[in-house]
C-alpha cells in the first residue's frame, strides 16, 4: 500500500531581504485510500507544501525527509516524482504555447505509465473522462491552458488526475475560483479516483465548502508553516464555525 | 466589414522580448522603388525600413563597399519541358515581377552578371520539383533569378541556401493566369553568412501561389516577400518558418499588396528562438487599394522564445482603402516558454528536454504540415529537432 511520509519538512524561499522559511517542520502520513484535507489561511504555507512536494525549484528544502514507500522523494527531479506516483493539480495551471491538449495528455500518460497507451483504447479513455467532467470535446485541440476560463482549467486539472491514476494526489485549492456547479463536477471526479482506493489524497483548500462534496477522513488545521492541529471530519465544522482567528492569533503569519 | 486586430495571446512579453505593435505606413520608405542603386541614400539606420537591421553586419552591402569577389556554386535540377536561360538584365523578363524596395536589392540588380531565367511552358504540369542549389564558397555575390510560370501551368520551385559567402539577390517569379506555384526558398546557411533578398511575385487571374520561406542559419538573413496581383481572383498564401538562435538576426519583411478586386492572401509566419543575442524580426504589410474590392486577407506572427536574451520584434500592419472587401484581420503574438512551463509539464512525468520538444514541435507542427512539399517537410522536422538538441 502507498504511503506518503513527511517527516519534520522545512522550506526557504530566496527573497530579496535574503532566505525566509516557510515551512517550519511539518509531518504528515499520507496512506493510499485516505483523504486528508489541508485547512488554513492565507499565507500558512499550504500551497508551499503542495509546491514543494511535486518539486518547483523555487522552494529550498532546508531539513526533513519525503518518502513515497520508502524512496527519497525530495532525491528525485520534477519528472521522476510524477513518474513514481506524486500528482499535483495546480491553483494557477500555465499555459503552454503550441502544445495542445490531446498531444500533452498522451506524452504525459506515455511517461507515466512508461509506455505509450494504444491509440484506439486511449481515444475512448480520454474521451469518456472528458465527457464526465462535461468538457467540450474541442477541448483536447486547444493549447494546454490557453484562454482557459478558470473552471476549465481546474477540469482539465482534474481530467489528468483521472487518466494519470496517481498513488498521491496533492490538489492545491482546486475549489479556488469555482462556480457551484464547476464544483461539483470537479469533486465528482475527484471522487471517482478516491472510490477506486488507490489513491491517498491531499486536499489543500481554504474553505469549507468542498467538504460537503469531498468528504476527508482527516482535517489538519495548517498555521505558521506547520500542522497546529489535526482531527476527524468534525475538525472542519468547526472551523466553519470558528474560522482560523484563534490559530492565527500570535502566529507569525501576515 | 473589415476587422484590424492585434490580439496578444501569448504567456508574456516581459523580459527581453519587446514586441512593437504600433502601426507603420506600408509604403513608408526612404526612397521609392528603383533599380538603379544610385537612387537610394545609404542608410544611417534610423529609417523605417532599417531600423531593425545591424547595418554594421551587412558586410557593405548597403553603402556600395561590397563588391562582387565571391563562388556561388550554383545547380539547377530542371524536370523536363522547362527551359533555363542566361540573360542580361536588359531582357523584359528581368524585373517585371517588382522593383527593388530599398538600397540593398537596387545593389543586387546593379550588381549581377547575368540574370538567370527558368521558364515553365504554358499549361506544363511539372511532376518534379525545379530545384536550385546554391551554395556559398566564401566572399560576396549577386544574382537575379526570374521563374516564369505560364499560364496554367503548375510547379513547385525549391531555392536551397547553404555555405558561407554575402548574399544579395532579387528572385522573380511571374505567375500566369490559372497557374498554380510553390515556391520555397530555404536559408540553410553557414552561420556567418549574409543574405538579403527581395522576392517578387506578380500573380496573374486566377492564379495560385504558395511562398514557403524556411531561414535557420546565417549570421544576418533579411528578405522581403511581395505578392502583387495582375489580375481578379489571385490566391497568395505566404508561409514562413524560422528558427533563430544566439547572434543570429533574421528578419523577415512581407508585403501584400491588394490592387486587384477578389483577390485573396494569408499570412502566417512562425519562429522559435534561443540563446543570447538572437534576434527575429517580422514585418507583415498588407496593402489593399481601392480598386481591391472583395479581398479577403489575414496575416499571422507567432513567435516562441525558449531562453532569455531573445528578441523579437514583431509588426503587422493593414492599410485599407476600400470598406468593399470580405475580410481583413491580422494578428501577432510572442510566447515565452518559461520555468512555470517546464514545471508544469514535468510534473506530469514529462522529462525537460523533452518537454522543450513537445513545446516546439507542437508550435511548429501545423506550419509544416501546409508546405506541401514532402521532402522540406522531413527536412524541417530534422533541422528543428537538431536545432533543439544543440540547445539542451
Amino acid at each position: 500500500m502507498a504511503t506518503l511520509e513527511i517527516n519534520d519538512l522545512r522550506v526557504s524561499v530566496e527573497t530579496e531581504n535574503g532566505s525566509r522559511e516557510i515551512l517550519k517542520g511539518v509531518d504528515l502520513t499520507v496512506k493510499q485510500g485516505e483523504t486528508h484535507a489541508i485547512m488554513g489561511p492565507n499565507g500558512s504555507g499550504k500551497s508551499t507544501l503542495a509546491y514543494s512536494l511535486a518539486g518547483h525549484p523555487k522552494y529550498t528544502i532546508t531539513g526533513g525527509t519525503v518518502t513515497l514507500d520508502g524512496e527519497d522523494v525530495l532525491e528525485m527531479s520534477v519528472d521522476e516524482r510524477a513518474r513514481a506516483g506524486v500528482f499535483l493539480a495546480m491553483q494557477y495551471p500555465v499555459e503552454v504555447p503550441g502544445v495542445s491538449v490531446s498531444n500533452f495528455l498522451r506524452t504525459s500518460a506515455t511517461a507515466v505509465r512508461g509506455e505509450a497507451p494504444k491509440l484506439r483504447t486511449w481515444v475512448k479513455e480520454v474521451k469518456e473522462a472528458m465527457e464526465r467532467l462535461q468538457m467540450d470535446p474541442a477541448f483536447a485541440e486547444r493549447n494546454v491552458n490557453e484562454g482557459f476560463s478558470g473552471g476549465e482549467k481546474k477540469r482539465h486539472e482534474i481530467l489528468q488526475l483521472e487518466l494519470l491514476k496517481p498513488k498521491i494526489a496533492i490538489l492545491d485549492e482546486t475549489d479556488s475560483g469555482l462556480d457551484v456547479d464547476a464544483l461539483r463536477i470537479v469533486s465528482e471526479g475527484v471522487n471517482r479516483v478516491r472510490e477506486t482506493g488507490e489513491v491517498g489524497t491531499l486536499l489543500i483548500t481554504h474553505y469549507t465548502r468542498i467538504l460537503r462534496y469531498i468528504k476527508p477522513d482527516f482535517v489538519h488545521v495548517f498555521a505558521n508553516g506547520r500542522i497546529a492541529e489535526s482531527g476527524g471530519a468534525e475538525l472542519a465544522d468547526q472551523l466553519e464555525a470558528e474560522g482560523y482567528d484563534k490559530y492565527v492569533k500570535g502566529g507569525a503569519t501576515a | 466589414m473589415a476587422e484590424a486586430q492585434n490580439i496578444p495571446v501569448g504567456s508574456t512579453t516581459t523580459g527581453s522580448i519587446a514586441v512593437a505593435a504600433e502601426s507603420t505606413v506600408a509604403t513608408r520608405m526612404s526612397a521609392p522603388p528603383s533599380f538603379d542603386v544610385a537612387d537610394f541614400p545609404v542608410p544611417h539606420g534610423r529609417e523605417e525600413e532599417w531600423r531593425f537591421t545591424p547595418l554594421e553586419r551587412l558586410r557593405g552591402l548597403h553603402d556600395g563597399t561590397a563588391i562582387a569577389n565571391g563562388t556561388m556554386k550554383a545547380q539547377i535540377d530542371a524536370p523536363e519541358g522547362v527551359t533555363v536561360e542566361s540573360v542580361e538584365r536588359g531582357d523584359e523578363r528581368v524585373g517585371k515581377a517588382g522593383t527593388p524596395v530599398d538600397r540593398v536589392s537596387a545593389q543586387a540588380f546593379s550588381s549581377f552578371a547575368k540574370a538567370t531565367v527558368v521558364t515553365v511552358p504554358k499549361e506544363t504540369v511539372l511532376a518534379e520539383p525545379i530545384r536550385v542549389a546554391l551554395h556559398g564558397e566564401g566572399g560576396t555575390t549577386f544574382g537575379h533569378t526570374v521563374f516564369d510560370i505560364k499560364p496554367f501551368a503548375e510547379a513547385i520551385i525549391v531555392i536551397d541556401h547553404t555555405g558561407d559567402g554575402v548574399r544579395a539577390a532579387n528572385v522573380d517569379i511571374l505567375v500566369g493566369d490559372g497557374a498554380k506555384v510553390t515556391f520555397v526558398s530555404v536559408q540553410d546557411w553557414d552561420d556567418t553568412a549574409v543574405h538579403t533578398s527581395q522576392h517578387n511575385a506578380l500573380l496573374g487571374r486566377d492564379a495560385s501561389f504558395k511562398s514557403v520561406v524556411v531561414t535557420f542559419g546565417g549570421d544576418v538573413v533579411r528578405l522581403h516577400p511581395r505578392v502583387r496581383y495582375s489580375g481578379p481572383g489571385g490566391e497568395a498564401e505566404m508561409l514562413g518558418l524560422y528558427f533563430t538562435d544566439a547572434g543570429q538576426h533574421q528578419e523577415h519583411r512581407l508585403l501584400v499588396t491588394h490592387d486587384a478586386p477578389h483577390c485573396k492572401s494569408n499570412v502566417v509566419y512562425k519562429g522559435a528562438l534561443q540563446g543570447e543575442g538572437a534576434h527575429a524580426v517580422w514585418i507583415g504589410d498588407v496593402l489593399i487599394e481601392k480598386t481591391a474590392e472583395g479581398t479577403d486577407t489575414y496575416e499571422m506572427n507567432r513567435n516562441l522564445v525558449l531562453t532569455d536574451g531573445a528578441r523579437v520584434d514583431s509588426v503587422p500592419n493593414l492599410e485599407i482603402e476600400t470598406g468593399e472587401i470580405v475580410g481583413a484581420g491580422h494578428a501577432s503574438a510572442t510566447g515565452r516558454f518559461d520555468d512555470e512551463q517546464l514545471f508544469y509539464l514535468q510534473a506530469r512525468g514529462i522529462p525537460a528536454d523533452e518537454a522543450r520538444r513537445l513545446v516546439v514541435r507542437g508550435f511548429f507542427a501545423e506550419l509544416v504540415q501546409q508546405i506541401g512539399v514532402a521532402d522540406i517537410e522531413e527536412r524541417l522536422i530534422a533541422k528543428i529537432e537538431a536545432e533543439l538538441e544543440a540547445s539542451v
